[in-house]
């Protein structure tokens, strides 16, 4: 195991680090998280990705420290983070998942996050509890169907037809893609909303 | 297409204006401020007459030069009257194709094709004269002899099928963006796919840079063929998004409110979906 991180502090070249990433992912070993985090602020999307994958894999067990260690100060690295995170669905990242799909300023990690708020695993959480998440995630989705950007409400609709699933808020979705049916001002966004509604 | 200088401000440092104002700045004795004030009547899309007027008018301005004799103040208003959708302006910027300053010629072709009026067809065809041999860059500048991307974009965008035996030499030329910028034209004016399918190879082949300008030729021509080809893509998700929506929108209807939703549509929005 030391082995196997040593060579990913070492790699000199990207295909080595790639090597070295896919090694390290291959034992699916919960003490290899730190690392395999750790590769998306190395700049190198190939790896990144392989890390992605096998901390989704990891599933549950990568999640505090994925929450613990989001990188505030680098964006690319960052949106690693939330994409793994979207991935896994677990409701610990609720918070993140809400804070980023309101105010990070890059596009690409808010349509990430929600995304992934519409997929969030309610059923770990207690009833009151999943209760009040999907309530928030609702909120959130919502809200961001008014942003200025295509893009971002484009997602939004992907997030709150995922969450439409749970009987609690689905009512208020199928109205909310109702008003956007007749008032986006997007051609594709209204086109999303109905695929949406027809599935 | 490509903003030059005048998206370089950002709205939140400049003076508050409205458009009376901004109107009025277009006859200011500061020079800077009827640059700016050009800019911005585009930029928040006054459409007003007076407006429109004073563009037009400032498209013929002698008083703000650059060093090597360019017209910073004709290029904004050129740019600002594309953005403003009346044909109003079609006459004044046919003569801008004439101007020395290349950058007031590039600005007119592209805000000629988004005007789409075909009275300017003559006049952008007239630049192609002399064709590939023609297109050489100039000595010490940074461009070719005619902004020969944007008269290429705008012969294709307009349906000018006249022009296809003067676009087609250029998917020859020996700059890559102009080969493209061919391709794009010979698409919108033929619907072959070959030419389609020009542009996916440089999506694959391409540096960087080209392969995001590629995505917005294919996204502007709504070559479907591609969308896998877009969604694979290595570059940012944001401009693959964008083409992606430029394909959606050639599958749906001119009418909104009723259109169904077909085959090829969903094939699009699950791929966009894919890449959130």
């Amino acid at each position: 195991m030391d082995e196997l991180i040593r060579a990913i502090t070492t790699a000199e070249t990207p295909s080595q680090l790639v090597t070295a990433v896919k090694n390290l992912a291959a034992t699916k070993n919960p003490s290899a998280i730190p690392n395999l985090i750790a590769v998306f602020g190395y700049n190198n999307p190939e790896a990144a990705i392989v890390a992605v994958a096998a901390l989704t894999e990891l599933g549950e067990i990568a999640v505090p420290q994925l929450l613990d260690q989001i990188d505030d100060y680098n964006y690319g690295a960052r949106a690693y983070s939330i994409r793994t995170l979207a991935a896994i669905a677990d409701p610990r990242a609720l918070d993140v998942l809400i804070s980023t799909t309101i105010a990070d300023f890059a596009p690409s990690v808010r349509r990430a996050a929600a995304r992934g708020l519409g997929k969030i695993h309610w059923h770990k959480l207690d009833p009151t509890e999943a209760e009040t998440g999907t309530n928030r995630a609702l909120e959130t989705l919502m809200f961001i169907c008014q942003d200025t950007d295509w893009s971002i409400r484009y997602a939004a609709i992907v997030g709150l037809q995922a969450l439409a699933q749970e009987d609690l808020v689905r009512l208020p979705i199928l109205a909310q893609f109702q008003l956007m049916l007749t008032n986006d001002t997007e051609k594709a966004v209204r086109a999303r909303v109905q695929l949406a509604l027809a599935q | 297409m490509i903003e030059t200088s005048g998206e370089e401000y950002s709205a939140q440092n400049a003076p508050n204006l409205t458009p009376e104002i901004a109107i009025a700045h277009l006859r200011s004795p500061d020079l800077s401020l009827r640059y700016y004030a050009a800019w911005w009547l585009g930029k928040f899309r006054v459409s007003q007459l007076e407006a429109i007027d004073a563009l037009v008018a400032a498209l013929e301005d002698e008083a703000d030069r650059t060093e090597l004799g360019g017209y910073p103040l004709r290029r904004n208003a050129a740019r600002a009257l594309g953005k403003l959708g009346n044909l109003k302006a079609v006459p004044g910027l046919i003569k801008c194709l004439e101007c020395s300053d290349f950058y007031v010629r590039e600005a007119a072709a592209q805000s000629l094709a988004m005007l789409g009026d075909k009275t300017a067809l003559p006049a952008l065809i007239k630049l192609l004269d002399g064709g590939v041999e023609q297109a050489v860059q100039v000595p010490g500048l940074p461009h070719l002899t005619q902004p020969y991307t944007a008269v290429l974009e705008a012969l294709g965008a307009m349906g000018a099928t006249e022009a296809i035996s003067l676009v087609e030499p250029f998917l020859q030329h020996s700059v890559p963006r102009l080969q493209c910028s061919a391709a794009r034209a010979m698409y919108q004016l033929t619907q072959e796919s070959i030419y389609g399918e020009f542009l996916v190879k440089v999506l694959a082949t391409g540096d960087l840079k080209m392969r995001r300008v590629v995505l917005g030729d294919l996204g502007a021509i709504g070559y479907l063929d591609a969308a896998e080809a877009i969604a694979q893509a290595q570059v940012e998700n944001s401009f693959k998004l964008i083409a992606l929506k430029g394909l959606l929108e050639y599958q749906l209807p001119k009418q909104s409110d009723t259109f169904g939703i077909s085959e090829q549509a969903i094939r699009v929005m699950n791929l966009m979906d894919s890449l959130l």
